[in-house]
């Protein structure tokens, strides 16, 4: 494998001898589900309000071009700069230069999965520049080295001792303290000297509105305002595909998003945000730049049916409800995006040589199929993937890298004996005769074996069965 | 980066003009019906709000400065900021009892008394525009008046809530009020104090902002 860093089927087995984060895991995900479906009980309102979202997403894509600009006209009539890069190497290239310009030494930042693919925390520390995350969840895993678990609650992998530990470890202030009132309370002096100190403030978007250039975040806790208010420099960060036509379209989206990933029915903050400082004004940032990131996503827009991935709301509800998520844990995808939308997503951006497992681990129960709140077709996606992995074509990057001589063979193999009837006759009787003494750890059998029974094969074949009771073959 | 910007806008619009993206209609029935009745709305927001740990308070026209006054020393605020050149600013001013807690002018911009504000300040008041039935909301406009960490640097934040400026959703206050056709520097719904539950799941209240959201409904 080209990728010996990037190993999903190993970090997977690891991730499933582990109990401690299985249990934080099944725990967490069977209370998301629940509380999810609470929100979502009147069945009628759930089928009209993802109908409306899954239209207001729809019709964004469908002039996506036409509102990027329009985007861009209105933010920038409203003081808002506007920077597009094509790589997260040019989008971090570009928040460098403005943080270089202001001199700045310590950036506060906002819960952003945009931030996370661009891996703007190392690439800042690189150049000498403190990048704090201020959403709790992001700043215990901060603090641990570690990457998200969850697109929403990037600590959900990690229990109340296990931070009470890092907190004792890290933070130098910090008594041992399992109450998670004092917890919280140490993170908020912590953090608050750093909102008032900070340089600038990094954000993610949640919907860009084109209609009027107004970026809209939500959140709980107020970081989120924190850094775009209280220092004097905002920087946002967004994937080319988060813009909505009209204002009108936000509470759909807004909705369909809260309820969907922490059964809200709407997070605590709303936060619109039209423009820097205007003279006379009190507060609020002098300076805020728009950093819109293609990253692979004009690609993904170029094939019909791909394109649908650009859809997602980034809710997480897929993950919570995936019966591999919910066993493997966010870790073992080693990428931004874990869960359904991470097995469609990332592999069209890093590419099916480096990404080719991921499509893969999906068992097409069709769960997040059912409870995505923008309708995505995500189990055919996945299907659509596991085909460009072994059909060299321009479509998706490295499309037919995980083409192998013998899979091919064994399926047109199978496709010869499932063609012809003598063949077929033939293939049974030999397999119901001494299939069973095939013994489990023959090479191909094995894989298999390893953590399934193995199947028995019937003595007779049903086409034998059939014939007894007077049935003829065709 | 501008050739960032012409190659990705080229590449968007050829894939889409060789595929256009199939559409169907946006409609907002399922938002335009969620209605309820004056009184059912009240209280409605009040018991949305209440189960992420909102206080209420009830006061009047007259006496709301008062009951602000009197709720706060209770509290055990010292310092209240509030912004002197609103409507609300002005009663505040002139109906301020001695001896309670101090009121702190918003009259300046925040940069020459940042410190102050993080650490000094016990409360904030600010107005609202109203609150939305549908999921509990308050809705702040701040302005040049009242600045935007009125409602979030204090611990506490008052909101003033007119009973009768009650909607039925977000959609409906945005597309009554024609928000489209001018936004704020800064809009804004808040629905409870600040909350996290970041560790395992576990509720915690008042992590960057207020620990206390009070809101007092002016009847
Ligand atoms: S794919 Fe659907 S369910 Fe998954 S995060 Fe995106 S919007 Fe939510």
């Amino acid at each position: 494998m080209a990728h010996a860093e990037i190993d999903f089927g190993k970090a997977s087995r690891a991730a499933l001898q582990d109990p401690q984060l299985r249990a934080n895991f099944r725990r967490a995900m069977d209370g998301l589900m629940s509380k999810r479906a609470a929100q979502f009980a009147d069945s009628a309102e759930w089928h009209s309000m993802r109908a409306l979202g899954a239209s207001v997403r729809l019709r964004a894509l469908s002039k996506l071009p036409e509102l990027l600009e329009k985007l861009e006209e209105n933010c920038t009539r409203n003081g808002i700069t506007v920077h597009w890069a094509s790589t997260t190497d040019e989008a971090n290239a570009i928040v460098l230069e403005i943080m270089l310009r202001v001199n700045a030494k310590l950036a506060v930042k906002g819960k952003s999965m945009v931030s996370e693919e661009m891996h703007l925390n190392a690439f800042l520390e690189k150049h000498g520049i403190e990048a704090i995350e201020a959403d709790l969840g992001e700043y215990i895993i901060q603090l641990d080295h570690e990457m998200p678990s969850h697109i929403i609650m990037p600590a959900i992998h990690k229990n109340t001792k296990q931070i009470a530990q890092l907190f004792r470890d890290k933070i130098k202030e910090a008594e041992y303290t399992e109450d998670v009132d004092q917890l919280t309370g140490l993170a908020r002096r912590v953090l608050r000297k750093k909102f008032m100190n900070a340089d600038v403030g990094i954000s993610g978007v949640n919907a860009a509105v084109a209609e009027t250039g107004t970026l809209c975040l939500v959140e709980n806790e107020g970081n989120g305002r924190m850094v775009t208010t209280v220092p004097p420099v905002h920087i946002a960060v967004m994937g080319l595909e988060k813009v909505v036509e009209k204002l009108e379209d936000v509470p759909p989206v807004l909705s369909l998003l809260t309820r969907s990933a922490t059964a809200q029915p709407i997070t605590t903050y709303v936060n619109m945000i039209t423009s820097p400082r205007k003279d006379g004004e009190k507060d609020g940032p002098r300076e805020i730049h728009l950093v819109i990131l293609d990253n692979g996503r004009s690609k993904i827009y170029a094939d019909e049916e791909l394109r649908h991935t650009l859809r997602c709301i980034r809710c997480g509800a897929c993950m919570n409800h995936c019966p591999v998520y919910t066993r493997v844990g966010g870790h073992a995808y080693q990428a931004p995006y874990p869960g359904p939308i991470g097995k469609i997503l990332v592999p069209q951006m890093e590419g099916l040589d480096k990404r080719g497992a991921m499509p893969h681990a999906c068992t097409m129960c069709n769960a997040c199929v059912e409870i995505c709140p923008v309708q995505i077709p995500i189990a055919g996606l996945m299907n659509r993937l596991r085909e460009e992995a072994v059909h060299p074509g321009p479509a998706v990057k490295d499309a037919g890298a995980q083409a192998s001589k013998a899979e091919a063979l064994v399926w047109k193999g199978w496709a010869a004996t499932f063609s012809s009837p003598t063949a077929y006759r033939m293939a049974t009787t030999v397999l119901s005769a001494v299939g069973n003494a095939a013994p489990a750890s023959l090479p191909l059998l094995k894989e298999w074996t390893s953590v399934r029974a193995k199947p028995r094969f019937a003595g007779r074949t049903l086409h034998d069965l059939a014939r007894d009771r007077g049935i003829p073959d065709v | 980066m501008s050739d960032a910007r012409s190659s990705i806008l080229a590449s968007l619009r050829a894939s889409r003009d060789a595929h256009p993206v199939e559409t169907v209609a946006s409609d907002f029935t399922v938002l335009r019906e969620k209605r309820w009745g004056p009184a059912e709305r009240l209280e409605r927001v009040k018991r949305m709000m209440e189960a992420v740990h909102t206080e209420f308070v009830d006061a009047t026209e007259q006496d709301w400065p008062a009951v602000v006054q009197a709720f706060l020393k209770d509290a055990g605020a010292k310092t209240v900021l509030y912004a002197p050149a609103t409507e609300a600013g002005a009663r505040l001013e002139s109906s301020w009892a001695d001896g309670g807690p101090e009121l702190v002018r918003y009259d300046r911009p925040v940069d020459e008394f940042k410190e102050e504000m993080f650490t000094g300040i016990d409360a904030g008041i600010t107005q609202t525009l109203g609150a939305i039935a549908d999921t509990g909301s308050l809705v702040l406009w701040p302005s040049a008046d009242e600045p935007r960490l009125l409602s979030l640097v204090p611990h506490i934040h008052i909101a003033l809530l007119k009973a009768d400026a009650l909607y039925d959703t977000f959609w409906q206050v945005m597309t009554e009020n024609r928000w489209a056709e001018g936004m704020p520097t800064n809009a804004l719904l808040i629905s409870g104090p600040s909350k996290t539950a970041d560790i395992e799941q576990t509720l915690a209240y008042g992590v960057h902002g207020p620990k206390r959201l009070i809101v007092v409904v002016i009847r």
